[in-house]
């Protein structure tokens, strides 16, 4: 076990919101107070790539806004790169970066070069660390074209690229993306992502995503946060997600002709269509012995393995924590 | 070390507030008629002056030259206040947008980013307009070095009352997100006010105006120094010297105020 601290650590972390509400034959408006995020306890070591996701209202936003210093937590503790993130706000700035995907931290009239350049100074970044950092990120962004070009003529998809160079011109240790993906079309995506893959991989940059597409959770993070009702109810590896969820794969088998319903251990059949049979069997279980039991005893065409669709487990997940 | 960090937060303020300037120059000609017409408005107040003094001989004792010392220099301490940090009355905005939760991600302090963010040149209509009315007042005071250090204190310390109301007042929209009218009131109300000699005012008001807000440090008790008379509302004299003092403490207050407000800051839902 390694003894440095984990970059981000949080425990038992609580903040609540105090709520007027109006009530029928009241005058006065009675005062509520509303449980954001609670008894919330998990840590992100340096390296990690880290999906926190969640339904609408669940807390996610509320807990990135703790862990940037944004709100101040009502209860419990945070440290983000061994600070109070609260407290020392504007020196955690420094070690962060934090791309909110639908406002952009861009100036609108001007060219991009512009407003990278006011954030160097920001930042006061070293101006041969900030020409590397440019010329790299541009690159691997692809955004060399658009730099002088003004902000409101550019795509989405190249702004939210120019929003995250913006965010990562300071080597931040911990880069927080809310929905970096939304709107944006298949190809940007897919480039998007293979990027901060990348950025991972060989700057070791920490990751923490929120987002509802849980594409980017497949394509990204080792590890997955679900959030629900303003604390942790899962919290592990994607496989381990679909374990707990009680997600199944899905075995397709087609046969040489039409037969009863297949029956071989470890799997059961859903449907049936002519020669064409749907069989379940649990998601960490492996495929092998099915196909090898149904090979063994049945005249098959085709087979096929679908894989669990992630959308159902969370959804699951979430039915269960109401 | 304290002294190192103010510059650089003046630094930060510069280089974020040119971007602003660049920014609006991107439609120099919207800028031009801002301008223009900022400057149209506010000449048009001091005219309203003039055509009162056309059916008056003086105002409850004061002749148009001192009225106008009266009205540049609170006019003067507003306009750079106003242009320097005029935005600090949008934060209601900035949090139901989101812009304040982007600003508090980045390494510069909070209150620079927003008093500077937006940062316009159109205020500089009114800057001109109230420089002129106190250039020309200006020529009526008989002029001796301690006047002349009364009212350079008093312009710099009329732009700390100021900004200290409009940062203090501004805050008030961390607890209830749409107020800005609310703080007009008192800044923008307040310099309506000081434009007048305040003995026609009921003493109860010149006192709250001289202790709780305190706007009657920006020109009134030392103007009645520059123009050698005494307090005809028989207030103590020390007051005529007593600008620096109340500039810094309403500043001081309004910073306390500001981080208090920060800290209580709750966002918005998402």
């Amino acid at each position: 076990m390694s003894v440095t601290e984990p970059l981000i650590d949080v425990r038992d972390l609580e903040r609540t919101f105090d709520v007027r509400r109006r009530v029928e034959g009241r005058r006065r408006r009675v005062r509520d107070s509303v449980l954001a995020v609670h008894d919330l306890t998990f840590s992100v070591d340096a390296g990690e790539m880290v999906g926190y996701i969640g339904p609408n209202g669940a807390g996610k936003s509320t807990t990135i806004k703790m862990l940037t210093g944004i709100l101040v937590p009502t209860g419990g503790q945070v440290r983000v790169a061994g600070l109070d993130p609260s407290r020392d706000r504007v020196e955690l700035a420094r070690r962060i970066g934090v791309v909110f995907g639908q406002r952009s931290t861009l100036w609108w009239d001007l060219p991009l070069r512009d407003s990278f350049a006011l954030l160097q100074k920001m930042y006061r970044i070293p101006p041969a660390r900030y020409r590397d950092n440019l010329d790299r990120f541009v690159d691997l962004l692809d955004l060399g074209d658009q730099l002088d070009t003004p902000v409101r003529q550019l795509s989405l998809g190249q702004r939210m690229r120019g929003d995250i160079t913006a965010a990562l011109l300071h080597d931040p240790e911990v880069l927080y993306l809310d929905e970096p993906t939304i709107g944006l079309d298949v190809v940007s995506k897919g480039r998007l992502r293979e990027f901060l893959r990348a950025l991972n991989d060989e700057r070791g940059t920490t990751l923490v995503l929120t987002t509802h597409d849980l594409q980017d959770i497949e394509a990204l993070c080792d590890r997955v946060i679900v959030i629900d009702h303003g604390t942790s109810v899962f919290d592990g590896p994607l496989a381990g997600l679909h374990e707990q969820g009680g997600s199944t794969r899905t075995l397709v088998v087609d046969l040489v002709d039409e037969a009863p319903p297949i029956e071989v251990p470890g799997a059961v059949v859903r449907r049936v269509e002519g020669p064409r049979q749907w069989l379940s069997f649990p998601a960490e279980a492996s495929a092998a012995p099915v196909v090898a039991a149904v090979a063994a005893s049945y005249d098959v065409a085709d087979l096929s393995i679908q894989e669990p669709d992630i959308e159902d487990v969370i959804r699951e997940l979430y039915s269960r924590g109401a | 070390m304290a002294e190192s960090s103010a510059v650089l937060h003046l630094r930060s303020y510069l280089q974020i507030a040119w971007l602003w300037i660049r920014a609006a120059w991107q439609y120099p000609t919207s800028f031009v008629l801002l301008a223009v017409g900022n400057g149209l408005i506010t000449a048009l107040d001091f005219v309203g002056l003039w055509i009162m003094f056309a059916h008056l001989d003086d105002l409850a004792g004061f002749t148009l030259p001192e009225v106008a010392l009266l009205y540049g220099s609170a006019s003067l301490a507003l306009a750079v206040a106003d242009t320097a940090i005029g935005s600090v009355e949008r934060i209601g905005t900035y949090i139901r947008t989101g812009r304040l939760d982007q600003m508090m991600t980045k390494p510069v302090p909070l209150l620079v980013q927003v008093c500077a963010d937006q940062f316009t040149l159109r205020r500089l209509g009114r800057l001109t307009q109230a420089s002129i009315v106190f250039g020309w007042a200006c020529t009526y005071v008989d002029w001796t070095p301690a006047r002349v250090v009364v009212a350079v204190s008093m312009l710099v310390s009329g732009g700390l009352v100021f900004f200290g109301l409009f940062v203090g007042f501004s805050c008030v929209q961390f607890w209830t997100t749409d107020a800005t009218e609310f703080a007009n009131a008192f800044t923008y109300g307040g310099a309506t006010v000081t434009q007048y000699p305040l003995n026609i005012f009921p003493r109860e008001v010149l006192v709250g105006l001289t202790f709780v807000i305190p706007v009657a440090f920006v020109n009134w008790y030392p103007c009645l120094f520059l123009l050698g008379r005494s307090d005809p509302t028989g207030m103590p004299e020390a007051l005529q010297f007593a600008s620096p003092v109340a500039g810094v403490l309403t500043m001081a207050a309004a910073l306390l105020v500001w981080r208090s407000g920060v800290r209580h800051y709750t966002s918005t839902g998402s």
